[in-house]
């Protein structure tokens, strides 16, 4: 910052004091900035943190206060999380969990990408209300549906089924997904799509030839982000099965009866899909909203 | 290789009053190359988007090669178009792109290759064409879609502002880079600009557009020396025409024009128009400008002097109207200098001021 002031000799001092007190405020501000911004990661960093540390400590030192900032080596052990992985209903209900994440995410596509693209391309009658209704269903606070929707599973034999999770959590994640879909499709030029009809394309063959895979990229981030969401969705989890439980449903309800191990290895591996997640699509995330940060 | 009738196409976009193209009708000899020339928003774009088939006329028809291609997709209709936003696909290599309209019309690989090698050898992009879009300049990117379109061998090349986005030494190049080309290649050619110079030297003809109509179509002299308007005059040339008001008056039958405290002569046909007031346009090159008195010239006082290297650009004062002379570039003029400018009777032209349209022939 300061060559600018030395290359230029000829310049009077003042205007040169003036420029350092400046830049001497700039450097403050930028120092600020940069506190702020540690402090917030810290804030959401350091519970992750103790969670993934007491995730993998022995059983007897989970309870020991406070921790080393990094561990020692014998104060690792993956025990607690391979005790957590056998508990009962833990196996089956992480399968369960990878099943109605990736159905969830299946269906959300098949309906959310056709509905993106509608909304982006195409002008219909009732189009703003169609995207106003789609955002007012967000505002809908779900709990209201619980009773309502259980007896509905029940009798449509949904009940307890992943089916039946698999669509309630397609309800929600659709909206976001719709919108999210359809700010990925305007932001690919008409140009590029309109350019491979002249070059002797049907209105399909450009949208499979240079919609789709511009959007790809977006649309991955869409599904992974879908599928999280699913992974961690506790409520309708909860109300909709007995049984056949997703894992933030089977720890929800083991929760009062476990041990403090078994509460920090569940909540280490509810938290691992969401960073997962942010760690390879931070670049598209930061994408969808107009610039790349790397 | 074919003719293009345009038919009284009209197009009204849904949400605006005024046609965005208005009733017009336009027929492009095979192998020509024409210009659509206007101001911004006057309905070129659209016009050629319903050549191209990308917008679908309200009325009137398009026929291509002598075939109504009115109701036909954009890929049956054997255009190829080039964007003004060159339209390259980012997700493939330039070989990718040039060799893409051939492959959905499922031309066999070594059709493709040979096809594409000349392409890129015409446009100077053999060295480019493993790369993408992305590391291309604008330059490039340009080629690439004018590579894309001509090795289609398109009957009709649909060409949107494709000069308006690069610099203007690019521009220059590849204008008369592009010439060439088409002359080469023998496509009727449709090519869109704002720019009156590109205008002038590319196209065989030029169709002046203003609010969705052709207000007049020619030969690129035509349309320089003859300006069917007062609109066309001040639009196309640099300077744009001089126009000056005059008083018309018939003198033992013949015309004459009061222009300041000067007396022009009128072509006879216009005589009839006795008592009226008329505009009287010149181009600056038209105009002897001299340091001492002549006899029927105006009296005139140099107000800015403009070196413009080949040329001066003088705006002189004649009574209070304004007219941009041109003369030789050591001209020894000085500001705020008396000057007598004699027009070329012949390069005169006449126009209504009311309906700003040529009033007689010469
Ligand atoms: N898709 C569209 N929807 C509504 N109006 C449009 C659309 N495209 C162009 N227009 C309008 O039609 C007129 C002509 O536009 P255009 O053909 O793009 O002009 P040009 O290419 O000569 O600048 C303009 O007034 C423009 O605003
Ligand atoms: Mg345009």
């Amino acid at each position: 910052m300061n060559t600018a002031t030395v290359t230029k000799p000829a310049e009077t001092g003042a205007p040169v004091v003036r420029r350092r007190a400046r830049s001497r405020r700039h450097m403050l501000g930028r120092i600020g900035l940069y506190a702020l911004a540690i402090l917030i990661t810290l804030f959401m960093l350091l519970p992750i943190y103790l969670i993934a540390v007491s995730a993998f400590s022995p059983q007897a030192k989970i309870y020991t206060f406070p921790k080393a900032l990094i561990p020692h080596r014998s104060d690792l052990s993956t025990a607690t999380f391979s005790f957590f992985i056998h508990s009962t209903g833990v196996p089956q209900s992480v399968r369960n969990s990878i099943v109605v994440g990736l159905g969830t995410l299946l269906l959300s596509t098949l309906i959310g990408a056709p509905a993106g693209l509608a909304l982006a391309r195409f002008f219909f009658r009732g189009r703003g209300a169609f995207q106003l209704f789609i955002l007012s269903t967000r505002a809908f606070p779900g709990v209201i549906l619980a009773i309502p929707l259980v007896v509905t599973f029940i009798r449509w034999n949904l009940y307890d089924k992943l089916l039946g999770v698999i669509l309630v959590h397609t309800a929600f994640t659709l909206p976001t997904t719709i919108l999210v879909m359809s700010s990925i499709f305007v932001s690919i030029p008409r140009d590029l799509e309109e350019a491979a009809l002249t070059l002797g394309c049907t209105p399909f063959a450009a949208f499979w030839r240079i919609m789709l895979p511009l959007s790809l990229p977006g649309m991955a981030a869409v599904a992974i982000f879908t599928f999280v969401a699913s992974w961690n969705e506790v409520f309708a989890a909860t109300i909709l099965t007995v049984k056949n439980r997703t894992l933030p449903a089977q720890v929800l309800a083991s929760l009062n009866s476990s041990q403090l191990p078994y509460k920090f290895a569940g909540g280490f591996a509810l938290v691992i899909p969401s960073l997962v997640f942010i760690f390879f699509m931070r670049r598209y995330l930061f994408n969808m909203w107009g610039r790349v940060v790397r | 290789m074919a003719e293009i009738n345009i038919q009284t196409v009209r197009k009204t976009f849904i949400g605006s009053k005024q046609p965005a193209v208005n009733d017009i009708d336009l027929t492009v000899a095979n192998s020509e190359f024409m210009v659509l020339l206007g101001p911004s928003g006057c309905g070129k774009t659209t016009l050629l988007r319903m050549i191209a088939g990308l917008e679908y006329p309200d009325s009137g028809s398009i026929l291509i090669g002598g075939r109504d291609v009115t109701d036909l997709p954009p890929r049956s209709r054997g255009i190829a178009m080039v964007f003004q936003s060159y339209a390259v696909f980012p997700h493939m290599t330039v070989y990718d792109n040039i060799a893409f309209g051939l492959r959905m019309h499922h031309a066999s690989k070594s059709e493709i290759s040979r096809k594409v090698e000349r392409a890129a050898d015409l446009l100077q992009l053999t060295p480019y064409l493993k790369r993408f879009s992305a590391q291309l300049s604008g330059g490039q990117r340009q080629r690439v879609a004018v590579a894309r379109a001509i090795v289609m061998e398109p009957s009709v090349l649909l060409m949107d502002e494709p000069l308006s986005n690069l610099d203007a030494l690019l521009r220059l190049n590849f204008r008369s880079e592009l010439k060439k080309l088409v002359q080469e290649i023998k496509t009727t050619t449709i090519y869109v600009t704002h720019d009156q110079v590109e205008a002038l030297s590319l196209g065989d003809r030029i169709a002046v557009m203003r609010d969705g109509e052709i207000v007049q179509c020619g030969t690129p002299m035509e349309i320089y020396s003859n300006p069917a308007t007062e609109f066309i005059g001040g639009f196309i040339g640099n300077p744009p025409m001089n126009f000056l008001h005059g008083l018309l008056q018939r003198q033992n039958g013949r015309a004459r024009v009061t222009v300041g405290d000067h007396v022009l002569e009128a072509p006879t046909t216009l005589a009839a128009h006795d008592g009226a007031t008329v505009i009287v346009g010149i181009r600056a090159e038209n105009i002897q400008a001299a340091l001492q008195s002549v006899p029927d010239a105006l009296a005139a006082r140099a107000e800015v002097i403009e070196p413009v290297g080949s040329h001066m650009l003088i705006t002189a004062v004649v009574g209070d109207q304004r007219v941009k002379v041109l003369t030789r570039a050591d001209f020894p003029v000085e500001t705020n200098g008396s000057l007598w400018l004699q027009p070329e009777w012949d390069k005169l032209r006449w126009f209504d001021p009311e309906t700003h349209r040529e009033i007689a022939a010469k």
